[in-house]
């Protein structure tokens, strides 16, 4: 086996340990408590209707964004916890300046696509400038600043919204400002929306930016040992800020596709916890553009296809949770260990060419 | 008891030491209380009634405070207490149902538990990032609490795929003499003595042993992790596991346990929200308050009393959010105070900017307070975070955690 060969080989055995660990583990869970196993997994791995279909391309565009934008912090070493927050105050102040039409058509969608972005970078930058004045631990900053958001929307809907009944959202777009998508199925399948293409193109640029750029260069390099970095003339400080505030723009945008697509408004149709599985799908796909890309693709279909589960099974639809939150644990605990392995094979190897006989190797 | 530090020379017991700095900073804060109650005509401020929603809104949060104090003295850091706590209100509805509130107790801790072995499993044998596993532990939470709870809850009397309701509370205490001297002493409205009053009024009826408990809990982890050698040895590993292990301290162990009793805590603080704070289950019902616990673990700078403090303020004010919006508007009053006191002691400290920062904020507050009837309800669910906020961004030089907090160790590599 070449080298290259053995190297991707390793670097899919830990996702399919995990895979296998948390299969294995949701399987134990239904058993405990009663139900079929077997009919669980016969009805998850059905062909799924066109309908969930679309639902699927949908959400997983969604989750892709929300990993890409976990993503930009965890590759500089910093934990963006507050996705969750920055993508609901952005959503909000995007769905109010669209409803407001101040512009027409398609120039209002772009607008609204930067108040987004700049809505996330401002709030994601409030914990960027305590971190890098004052020293604050990233990921309670984010914690904090999650809970504030949230109430803080709260609050201006319960004020300023359109009531409707018991509910409150805000104006709805005017015709001209929504995008629709495209049916690959019959229309009454739904749509594909139109702006999941943000996801593709988001994936795109995160690798150019990683892997083509100055800048993604630096933020790799800092990510892995800031005091190189610093050595090799990098600001670590201006690096965290300007990260920070990237990482909170493009979780702005995360859930634009939804609102110009179906959602129309700010109301009952927001999705809450993209956040959160955004940063699993990170953690599942190694912070790789391609592998968040499966990530996305995979918890989009458990969250999709658990829907099936209310018809036939007395299986409840919040199990895929809990195989969500297992597979990451497993992978994160199967990554770690397979990195252990592989230093010590190479030690190994190390040691062998040096003695030129394995029975110098220690370990 | 002969304890004693061996860096300050004077023999100093910890009762001591409780005693005499929090005595003072508890009878200034309760006559700048009472001040304000007088002032602004609202006797809800220190009226039993808010003192005891004050004490149930509290208990969670010192439960997963101490929870994380314990993890992160041994140098973890356990994002995952909100995934425990979530387990434990499951754990306390379960296992009281079948068995009674006591049993329900202890399955609450177990639940906790188990969210504790899963977080010291990735972290301390694995070598996990500390904050990943945290917030995989906390997904697995939730998703279990819900699943399980969808699961078994409907079939029970009571219960639904959401919830279970009707069931058995720990016991309550009155002590009969005090509680009534205490209450004819508060209804008197006097200043500073009925506002103690009515904390001791609070304290003695009606209160739910589970709060006791959790309070009792608050000294014992101090005088274990600060009074014996095992806690001596766990906090080494916090502070530098390389040095510990050299001197022959199993450091995966003293992780583990620590670890371990820190979602025991989390769990129990979920348990006090499933049997005491209300009825019962309910999905979602910890809301947050086990990031609140580490905020008023960060607030009170990783010390037992600290969090004391700081989970208090947090129940506080988490219990005004119920209360009617007049006495909040009150507490502006008390906030604004206590920023431009805060801003002359930054001015006495030659601390200029940090003084006028924190002198605007008080004017603003101020402002706030005069030209207002009302807060809000939202503002008030915000505060414990933005005075978490506040107190990081001032404070964060000041406070100090344990030097290998989050780090990674390896056994063996002390060299």
């Amino acid at each position: 086996m070449t080298g290259r060969l053995k190297s991707v080989a390793l670097a899919l055995l830990a996702p399919a340990i995990a895979i296998v660990l948390s299969i294995l583990v949701t399987t134990l869970v239904i058993a405990a408590v009663g139900s079929s196993p077997g009919e669980f997994w016969s009805t998850m791995f059905e062909v799924p209707k066109p309908r969930l279909r679309v639902d699927i391309v949908n959400q997983t565009a969604m989750i892709y964004i929300a990993a890409v934008a976990a993503a930009i912090g965890f590759r500089m070493g910093l934990f963006n916890i507050g996705l969750e927050g920055q993508y609901t105050i952005a959503s909000f102040a995007a769905a109010s300046f669209a409803g407001a039409a101040y512009l027409g058509g398609f120039a209002n969608v772009i607008a609204s696509l930067a108040v987004a972005m700049l809505v996330g970078a401002a709030w994601s930058g409030i914990a960027g400038l305590l971190k890098t004045t004052r020293g604050v631990s990233e990921v309670i900053s984010t914690i904090m600043l999650n809970a504030i958001a949230v109430t803080l929307v709260g609050y201006f809907l319960n004020n300023y919204g359109v009531k409707e009944g018991n509910t409150v959202h805000t104006k709805n777009l005017e015709p001209s400002s929504t995008l629709g998508g495209f049916s690959p199925f019959e229309d009454r399948d739904g749509e594909i929306w139109a702006l999941s293409i943000v996801a593709l193109l988001l994936g795109i640029g995160f690798w150019v930016l990683l892997n083509k750029t100055r800048f993604g260069f630096d933020l790799r390099a800092s990510g892995q040992s800031e005091s190189a970095a610093l050595a090799s003339g990098i600001n670590p400080k201006r690096m965290i800020l300007i990260s920070m505030m990237l990482s909170g723009a493009v979780a702005g945008l995360i859930w634009m596709p939804a609102l110009f697509g179906g959602a129309r408004n700010y109301g009952t149709s927001f999705q809450v916890g993209l956040g959160f599985l955004g940063i699993a799908v990170a953690l599942l796909g190694r912070n790789r553009p391609v592998g968040m890309l499966f990530g996305a693709l995979l918890f989009a279909f458990l969250s999709v296809k658990s829907n099936d589960l209310t018809f036939g099974t007395d299986v409840s639809p919040s199990i895929v949770q809990i195989t969500q939150g297992v597979a990451v644990l497993a992978v994160v605990v199967t990554y770690e260990v397979v990195r252990r392995w592989r230093t010590r094979l190479e030690q190994r190897a190390v040691s062998r060419e040096l003695t030129g006989t394995t029975a110098g190797a220690t370990s | 008891m002969s304890a004693t530090t061996a860096t300050t020379g004077r023999k100093r017991t910890i009762v001591e030491r409780l005693t005499t700095s929090w005595l003072y900073i508890g009878l200034i804060g309760i006559g700048v209380v009472s001040f304000v109650r007088i002032i602004t005509d609202t006797d809800d401020l220190t009226g039993a009634g808010t003192i005891r929603a004050a004490i149930i809104a509290t208990c969670p949060i010192l439960a997963a405070a101490l929870g994380g104090l314990w993890a992160e003295r041994a140098g973890v850091v356990n994002i995952g207490l909100e995934g425990q706590m979530i387990l434990g209100t499951w754990g306390a509805a379960f296992f009281t149902y079948h068995y009674g509130p006591w049993v329900g107790i202890l399955g609450a801790a177990l639940l906790g538990l188990i969210g504790g072995l899963l977080h010291a499993v990735a972290t301390v044998t694995f070598g996990v990032d500390h904050i990943v596993s945290g917030v995989a532990i906390n997904l697995i939470g939730a998703g279990a609490a819900t699943y399980l709870a969808e699961a078994i809850f409907p079939d029970y009397e009571g219960g639904g795929p959401r919830q279970l309701n009707g069931l058995e509370a720990p016991a309550q205490i009155t002590i009969p003499g005090v509680s009534d001297l205490a209450n004819s002493i508060a209804d008197r409205h006097w200043f500073v003595v009925s506002d103690i009053a009515s904390v001791v009024q609070a304290l003695t009826t009606n209160i739910s042993t589970l709060s006791l408990l959790i309070f009792a809990l608050v000294i014992v982890s101090a005088l274990v992790l600060w009074r014996t050698s095992f806690g001596l040895r766990l906090r080494s590993c916090g502070e530098n596991p390389q040095a510990a292990e050299t001197l022959g301290i199993n450091v995966y162990l003293y992780k583990y346990v620590a670890v371990l009793v820190s979602g025991a805590l989390a769990g129990i603080g979920g348990g006090f929200l499933a049997l005491v704070a209300s009825s019962g289950f309910s999905n979602g019902q910890t809301g947050g308050r086990g990031y609140i616990g580490l905020a008023a673990m960060i607030f009170g700078n990783w010390r037992p009393g600290g969090l004391l403090a700081g989970a208090l303020t947090f129940g506080y004010t988490d219990s005004l959010r119920l209360r009617d919006t007049q006495s909040v508007h009150s507490l502006l009053l008390l906030v604004a105070i206590g920023l431009l006191a805060f801003a002359a002691w930054r001015a006495y400290k030659r601390q200029v900017t940090g003084a006028l920062v924190v002198a605007g904020a008080g004017v603003l507050v101020m402002a706030w307070f005069l030209l207002t009837d009302s807060v809000p309800r939202e503002f008030t669910v915000m505060t414990p975070y933005v005075t978490t906020m506040f107190v990081l961004a001032l404070g964060s030089q000041r406070l100090r955690m344990p030097a290998a907090d989050g780090k990674p160790y390896r056994r063996g590599s002390a060299g």
